[in-house]
């Protein structure tokens, strides 16, 4: 029993080992701003592959490829908005976390906002309408002798 | 009439959720639109896989259309893909050329001899490169290219008898209206 969970402990370390490796994928920065820097910009990328995380949290082979991308122009002293820019050119807006505004996200970006103000109009228009009706009798009050 | 309107706000409700999962099935939840179709095709210079010493570039392929299909013989999909390529590739009307995807040369060359070669070329990205700028992001995928060089389609995902049909195969026939 004893030699079968030092197997399995063996075997587990073994075969996480190498993706604990992977997941780590260290890159030369030059200093700590320009790492915060990194993170920041990568976790406003979508990875393409997996495609509910973003470039700094995935595994994915694609996303390591796109963060050495993203490492190596930062390197070159593009702006955050170029390396976007290129990464928007080649995959669509869809990298982008936070869709820009244009006309056709004007939906998603204030549709909330107009469901909510609807929302508020119908409520005040309700109430305004009940405040002017005379009060109908409360049925809660009939039944009194039902209640437990 | 007005104890109806929340039964007639659910109905509402279910026709908008039926909606979108009728859309749903209608549609690859996964499928990016590509920003690069009507637009050139990238510039590349690659190997091929038959002779590395011999770069492909955008410009030399200038003049035909041409088909890029991207494959990698660790990709599933693209196993599945595979034999309609074999049976499809020589009646699609333009040149196939495969782009072998984050693969080595060896693991390439003995996944075709074993399911055969349905490509004219071939061409190399090993380390994956080129294919960002494809905005390749998952194999396979399918570059239709025309003879100004400008990508006319994009398929993702394998190519199957049904979107050859009604997808590609017009894509292509429209291409041959536009020749002089």
């Amino acid at each position: 029993m004893r030699a079968l969970s030092v197997m399995l402990a063996a075997c587990l370390l073994v075969f996480t080992c190498p993706l604990l490796a992977q997941a780590i994928d260290p890159l030369p920065f030059k200093d700590h701003a320009e790492e915060v820097r990194f993170q920041q910009l990568t976790r406003e990328l979508r990875c393409l592959v997996c495609q509910n995380e973003n470039l700094a949290d995935s595994n994915a082979d694609l996303a390591r490829d796109l963060r050495h991308e993203v490492f190596d122009q930062m390197q070159a002293g593009k702006s955050d908005a170029q390396i976007k820019q290129y990464l928007v050119d080649r995959y669509s807006d869809f990298v982008l976390y936070d869709p820009p505004v244009k006309p056709g996200t004007l939906l998603l970006w204030f549709g909330p906002l107009a469901m909510l103000l609807a929302g508020a109009g119908v409520v005040i228009f309700t109430v305004r309408k009940r405040a002017r009706a005379p009060m109908p009798i409360d049925s809660a009050t009939t039944d009194q002798g039902e209640d437990w | 009439m007005s104890r109806l309107i929340p039964f007639f706000g659910f109905l509402l409700l279910v026709a908008l959720f039926g909606f979108g999962i009728w859309w749903n099935t209608q549609h690859d939840q996964r499928e990016v639109p590509s920003p690069l179709i009507n637009k050139p095709v990238p510039s590349y210079a690659l190997p091929m896989l038959d002779d590395p010493s011999h770069t492909v570039t955008r410009d030399a392929m200038l003049g035909k259309p041409y088909l890029i299909n991207v494959f990698g013989s660790w990709c599933i999909a693209c196993g599945e893909e595979h034999p309609v390529l074999m049976t499809q590739g020589k009646n699609i009307g333009v040149p196939l050329v495969g782009y072998n995807y984050k693969d080595t040369p060896e693991n390439a060359k003995a996944w075709l001899s074993q399911h055969g070669n349905p490509y004219d070329m071939i061409i190399v990205d090993a380390e994956g490169r080129t294919a960002i700028d494809f905005g390749v992001y998952g194999a396979p995928e399918s570059f239709l290219v025309d003879a100004k060089g400008v990508i006319r389609y994009k398929h993702i995902g394998p190519l199957t008898d049904q979107v050859i049909a009604n997808e590609l195969k017009p894509a292509i026939a429209a291409l041959g209206r536009e020749m002089p």
